[in-house]
């Protein structure tokens, strides 16, 4: 890939800043998410509540579910490639989506390697618990990062300690002296350059989401307020009592996660919360996939 | 390359809150607004971001609507009363730049989309032009700029465009005027003080647009 595409890739990640990518599994869905103010969708034929409940090998969507989706809505549509899978990935490219995520929500294809992104002219989305694999992700390409919390469960707690944990590791590189961020990017296991990027910049070189777990407004409202750059919804919408309803009030608190009296109007008569799994309940950790 | 990790927090310039007038209003419910805040703070000029209909006061002389989902910045607009004290803002002739997304909220029509959101801009755009991500390019062109009465005044040389899921503009009306075009297509409109680019001068490290913007 070259440094043009990278960075143009990087740049469409900029504009979905402040914004929330929905899980949708229909078209029909993808047009509630993006009349609720979706600023992106993430198509794939199950989403992970339903994937934890089937159980068994879980692989890239059919691409011709994902193309009626791609019909049905003007936003950027996304899909998830099992971590790995070169070929899954080139059959995305090849159906021009607008990002891959290489996903541990899906079944890894390798238990060693990740797809070496920076062969791909499509952007790609990697989930992440720590700034060591964040770090790696970037070098090999990916031009966005999603905390992966705990996918399905609508329980925020991953997400939360996973971007906590991303944070804290970015102010302690920061607090470094020159001199000490070689070893730093040694512990890490990350390249010299990127670590000496945050060190210099306190950031990623990339936009941040939060992701895995979110279900309600205040869960949006609490990423946003730690730092996240924009949220992913997956189980939470589709798995709720009123999808519409509660879609548009979840934008709203990502884009107004500062004003709490909006928030209780938004929490208020939403429904049913999808029902959700405590992460000691659950028996697949999805967020231990990948390194 | 990223915007500076103070802005995922900065709300305002340093003077924004004590300035009378002369602050820039930046439309701040999705999308890159704080890439223009950057831009700003580079060229001195202060600036608050929108996020809800009371941070329009009076102090706020011009608007930019960034890139983003204009389907979603469309939405909220509505949702958290900004809609209007920009629409008023826009029908007053004063100055207000859209980039990508935000061309599209000024345009009097869409080609591809049956919404018109602010519809002050002569002009009809077509949303997606370029079609996916793939088609996202980059480019370098020249840019006309325009005095009050609509005549040439400039020309800002060698400008880099940087098209992310861009729009462009299939159709001119009487009262724009075309700033840029590149492959053929129309990327950039100015009308009065009106400008709209299908491009994104905030995510390049060249000032030159916004200082226009901010001479008008």
């Amino acid at each position: 890939m070259e440094t043009t595409r990278n960075e143009l890739n990087k740049n469409l990640a900029q504009m979905l800043k402040g914004g929330v990518i929905m899980d949708v599994t229909t078209p029909e869905q993808a047009r509630i998410a993006e009349d609720a103010g979706a600023c992106a969708v993430m198509a794939l034929e199950r989403i992970p509540a339903d994937i934890r409940a089937a159980g068994g090998v879980s692989r890239m969507s059919d691409p011709a579910m994902i193309r009626g989706i791609q019909e049905a809505v003007s936003i950027p549509v996304m899909a998830k490639v099992r971590i790995g899978h070169i070929a899954e990935a080139r059959i995305l490219q090849a159906i021009e989506i607008d990002y891959i995520d290489e996903s541990e929500v899906l079944s890894p294809a390798d238990d060693v390697y990740h797809i070496d992104k920076r062969q791909f002219d499509v952007p790609f989305v990697c989930g992440a618990k720590n700034l060591g694999e964040a770090l790696r992700r970037i070098e090999e390409g990916a031009s966005m990062i999603r905390t992966k919390g705990e996918p399905g469960t609508g329980d925020v707690i991953q997400a939360v300690r996973h971007m906590r944990t991303m944070n804290r590791q970015i102010r302690e590189l920061v607090s470094l002296r020159d001199d000490e961020v070689y070893e730093a990017a040694k512990q890490l296991a990350v390249p010299y350059e990127l670590a000496k990027f945050v060190h210099d910049n306190g950031r990623l070189p990339v936009v941040n989401f939060a992701a895995g777990g979110v279900a309600t407004p205040a869960d949006a409202a609490l990423m946003m307020e730690l730092g996240a750059e924009g949220v992913f919804v997956g189980s939470g919408i589709f798995k709720s009592g009123d999808p519409a309803k509660r879609a548009a009030a979840i934008v709203q608190a990502t884009a107004n996660w500062q004003d709490a009296d909006l928030l209780a109007r938004l929490s208020a008569n939403l429904g049913e919360a999808m029902v959700g799994i405590n992460e000691d309940e659950i028996e697949t950790i999805m967020a231990a996939r990948g390194e | 390359m990223v915007v500076d990790v103070s802005y995922i927090s900065k709300e305002h310039s340093a003077g924004a809150q004590q300035a009378a007038s002369g602050v820039t209003g930046i439309l701040a419910v999705q999308g890159a607004f704080a890439e223009h805040a950057a831009m700003l703070d580079q060229l001195g000029a202060e600036w608050k971001l929108l996020r809800a209909a009371e941070d329009f006061d009076n102090s706020i002389d011009r608007v930019i609507l960034p890139g983003g989902e204009s389907t979603t910045q469309g939405k909220l607009l509505r949702s958290t009363g900004l809609f209007d004290p920009i629409a008023k803002h826009i029908s007053a002739g004063k100055p207000v730049l859209g980039t990508c997304a935000g061309m599209i909220l000024l345009a009097q029509r869409l080609d591809n989309d049956p919404n018109v959101y602010f519809g002050a801009l002569d002009a009809t755009v077509r949303r997606n032009a370029y079609g996916r991500q793939l088609g996202s390019f980059t480019a370098t062109e020249d840019i006309n700029v325009f005095d009050a009465d609509g005549s040439h005044a400039a020309v800002i040389t060698d400008f880099p465009l940087v098209f992310i899921r861009g729009p462009f503009v299939v159709d001119v009306g009487e009262r724009a005027q075309v700033m840029c075009r590149t492959n053929g297509n129309v990327v950039a409109l100015q009308q009065g003080k009106m400008l709209a680019t299908a491009f994104h001068p905030e995510i390049t490290e060249d000032t030159r647009f916004h200082e226009f913007f901010l001479s008008l």
